[in-house]
């Protein structure tokens, strides 16, 4: 079958049609288990609430471990199949390596997704998420997220296979793109993350059917958080380097350096996931020497790295804009960014959420010692919704809007709930993930059914202030529900109903990259393009400041519990 | 364009994109499962 | 578009780095290092540092211990499940068991005192979660954790579980009198 390639007439990207067809379908997929999954959210966020409180103990612990599972793992992973098959072939204009594989990879997950989700949903595997043995779940649990990881670890092959075909038939010259390093250095992170998931999910499962006697637990938590954190390490690295494109696509911006923006990838690479101890700062057993060098990301180069790319997305957002005229005093440039299109407010709001909220608190959290403050209460999810949802799943979003005319050929509905949609997502979950961590600071624990203990032998009272805390999770998670949904109905209504846009001429011919276009003109002449970018300065300079003051506030607080030694 | 030889040692590694994999595998199977492994391994037994 | 294209100059290593771009990276990269140097030096001179004492055990090898400790060392009972409240031995050891859905049994400190508190999980990972003091241990099964506390306040404690442990979970409460 002879490959065929379609110039998209809007963008000047190139699409072989093979590929395609397969990041449509996987980012499809990706959007059906979005709304399954924030469907769950929506009874979590109603039984968690504390005066709602809607559905009895058993039930609120089985959707609690689907919308883990769903969002953390489904909808994420198949999106960043979409995205790493983009990367490759359409980025680097070439043919997708083994789109029969590629099908295998969608296949497997999809069954792999159907069967985990029936075994949750059948009621037999309320075991959060993390499952940690000895708690068991139904084997099709076990096996519908192995199934589930062989496909993704299919798609990271394809993703690779692709790049060396790029390489073999010369489809570029010198270097990959930017944003398809950034992929890669996705694939490589799901590749360990995999392989943890391998290793520990098949001893689990063969336990599970009962040929293997006996799981240890520590060992257990070791591995699985090799699985459980890297994968989260993929989304940082994906929705960086979609942060990257989108700034490239909205507003014509190019890195700064390709040098420094290349090394902190290669930082991550390195050291992003040895952040998985963040999970055993307060477990027995581990030495602090293992706690404190794989919890600071081998000396925190990877909390560098990330402040890198904090610096050099809106920085180079900010050349682009003075470069255009927009030069007067600090902020011209950010007032007159196009803040109406979903795709570039999307990705700034997950960039600043990201970075404030989830970055900071992500590293304290991180912290051997203040890990102790938090650990397994609400701030944890109150973090990493700061992370995956501010940070992936709305930058996942913002491309979504990008592609919708790319991909799918359909204009958008309503071009101004498509406006509207990232703000009330974002800032709702912003709230709500600030709430959250108000809420465990407070102590309030994480995954747990009832704050007034009934059927306790005696009482414990909260602060009222935790209360408070409970109740504004409460109605931003629902307003945050909201803004996911009008998502969901926005993307798949734009897909059925949405204006039929021109494809394009469709070849068996490929098109090399246009040469010398300015953009990539521009780019080569180093330092004397170096822009100044004063009000990214002070952005950074306020991201610092936070970082420091919170930093510290929490080492306070630290040292007036009672003494652990 | 440049010859090869011209290109300097972290610019090809950051373009031996097998090389980063390798890495990207080895530092984190090393430091956190190896050595965590290893940390278990080493708990004595209670009295 | 250039971070979606392939950069323009082959030898892109070798482009300088502005200097706004070099005060950053120099200050996330002394920022690093202060964040690094602050676990060790909390290590040396903080008094809130996890043990690390561990040793694996079993239920029954935990249950004889814990049994033994209570009782030798129970001065009353309380609530109607006869839950006993215990000192430390002479030795200044206690011993709290995690099962489901109880932690037991209720201790008695002092404050100013250190304590060597072993705990230990009988079936699933449990949390141990001090109320309102707000201090978090994991408790993996399979493992005697010794951790060394000193209560700095008196008053009524909660212990939260807070590790997911089934059904029952968020009845599991348990209880520290600091005198």
């Amino acid at each position: 079958m002879a490959t065929t390639y379609r110039n998209c007439p809007r963008t000047g990207l190139q699409f072989d049609t093979a590929a395609e067809k397969l990041m449509r379908w996987n980012a499809v997929v990706g959007v059906v288990f979005l709304l399954v999954g924030g469907i769950m959210a929506l009874f979590v966020i109603l039984t968690r609430w504390p005066s709602v409180k809607l559905l009895p103990a058993d039930q609120f612990y089985l959707v609690l471990t689907a919308h883990g599972v769903d969002m953390l793992l489904v909808w994420i992973i198949f999106f960043e199949m979409a995205v790493l098959y983009f990367c490759s072939s359409t980025l680097l204009r070439c043919r997708l390596a083994t789109p029969k594989w590629a099908w295998v990879q969608f296949w497997l997950m999809l069954v792999g997704a159907a069967i985990g989700n029936y075994a949750v949903l059948a009621g037999e595997s309320s075991v959060m998420f993390t499952s940690y043995a000895p708690m068991m779940a139904s084997p099709l649990f076990y096996l519908g997220l192995i199934l589930f990881a062989v496909g993704a670890l299919i798609g990271c092959f394809v993703f690779l296979g692709t790049l060396v075909v790029a390489k073999n038939e010369r489809t570029y010259e010198g270097s990959i793109p930017l944003v398809t390093f950034g992929a890669l250095t996705a694939c490589i992170i799901a590749i360990f993350t995999i392989a943890s998931g391998a290793v520990i999910l098949i001893p689990t499962f063969l336990w599970s059917v009962g040929i293997l006697k006996e799981i240890d637990a520590l060992m257990y938590r070791v591995i699985w958080w090799g699985m459980g954190h890297s994968s989260q390490q993929i989304n940082v690295s994906a929705h960086v380097a979609i942060w990257y494109a989108i700034a490239a696509i909205a507003v014509g911006a190019k890195p700064l350096s390709e040098k420094v923006s290349r090394f902190a990838y290669f930082l991550y690479i390195l050291f992003l996931q040895l952040a998985c101890a963040h999970h055993l700062l307060s477990d027995p057993g581990l030495g602090s020497s293992w706690k404190v060098l794989n919890t600071s990301y081998f000396m925190y180069f990877a909390v560098m790295a990330s402040m890198i790319h904090g610096f050099t997305v809106p920085g180079a957002i900010e050349a682009a804009q003075r470069a255009k005229g927009y030069n007067n005093g600090l902020f011209e440039w950010l007032r007159k960014a196009p803040w109406g299109s979903p795709a570039f407010s999307g990705m700034f709001i997950s960039l600043v959420s990201f970075g404030f909220l989830g970055g900071i608190s992500g590293v304290v959290l991180g912290t051997e010692q203040l890990n102790m403050l938090m650990h397994n209460t609400f701030y944890v999810p109150g973090h990493f919704h700061a992370t995956v949802v501010s940070g992936t799943t709305l930058a996942f979003m913002a491309l979504t809007y990008f592609l919708v005319p790319v991909l799918f050929k359909r204009e958008l509905i309503a071009p101004k709930l498509c406006a509207l949609q990232p703000y009330v997502f974002g800032i709702s979950m912003g709230v709500l993930s600030l709430v959250m961590m108000g809420a465990g600071t407070l102590g309030v624990s994480r995954r747990h059914w009832d704050m007034a203990f009934s059927g306790a032998p005696f009482q414990y009272e909260w602060p009222g202030a935790a209360y408070l805390m409970m109740g504004l999770t409460g109605i931003f998670g629902v307003i945050a529900v909201i803004g996911g949904a009008m998502f969901c109905l926005l993307i798949v209504g734009s897909l059925l109903w949405g204006k039929k846009l021109d494809e394009g001429k469709v070849t068996t011919e490929r098109t090399p990259f246009p040469p010398n276009t300015v953009a990539a003109n521009v780019s080569g002449h180093g330092d004397a393009e170096h822009a100044s970018v004063p009000g990214t300065v002070v952005l950074a300079m306020l991201l610092l400041v936070s970082f420091v003051l919170y930093y510290f506030v929490n080492w306070k607080y630290l040292s007036e519990v009672w003494g652990l030694s | 364009m440049a010859e090869d030889n011209e290109i300097p040692f972290m610019q090809r590694v950051l373009d031996n994109h097998f090389l980063l994999l390798f890495l990207g595998i080895a530092v984190p199977t090393v430091l956190y499962i190896i050595w965590g492994i290893m940390e278990i391994i080493a708990i004595p037994v209670a009295k | 578009m250039s971070a979606i294209l392939p950069p323009a100059d082959r030898l892109w290593w070798k482009q300088p780095i502005g200097k706004q771009e070099w005060m950053w990276i120099g200050l996330a990269f002394t920022w690093a290092m202060i964040m690094f140097v602050m676990m060790i030096y909390w290590h040396i001179n903080g008094k809130q540092n996890l043990s690390t004492e561990t040793y694996k055990s079993t239920p029954e090898m935990f249950a004889a211990k814990a049994e033994k400790f209570i009782a030798e060392n129970t001065v009353r009972t309380e609530t109607d499940q006869n839950i006993p409240v215990v000192k430390a031995n002479d030795k200044g050891e206690v011993y709290l068991t995690a099962s489901l859905w109880k932690w037991w049994p209720i201790l008695e400190l002092e404050k100013g005192k250190t304590y060597k508190v072993h705990l230990f999980s009988m079936d699933y990972n449990h949390g141990f979660s001090l109320q309102p003091t707000n201090i978090n241990i994991q408790v993996v099964p399979g493992y005697e954790h010794v951790v060394k506390m000193t209560p700095t306040q008196s008053g009524t404690f909660a212990i939260v579980c807070n590790e997911f442990c089934g059904i029952g979970h968020h009845s599991m409460l348990g209880r520290i009198y600091v005198k």
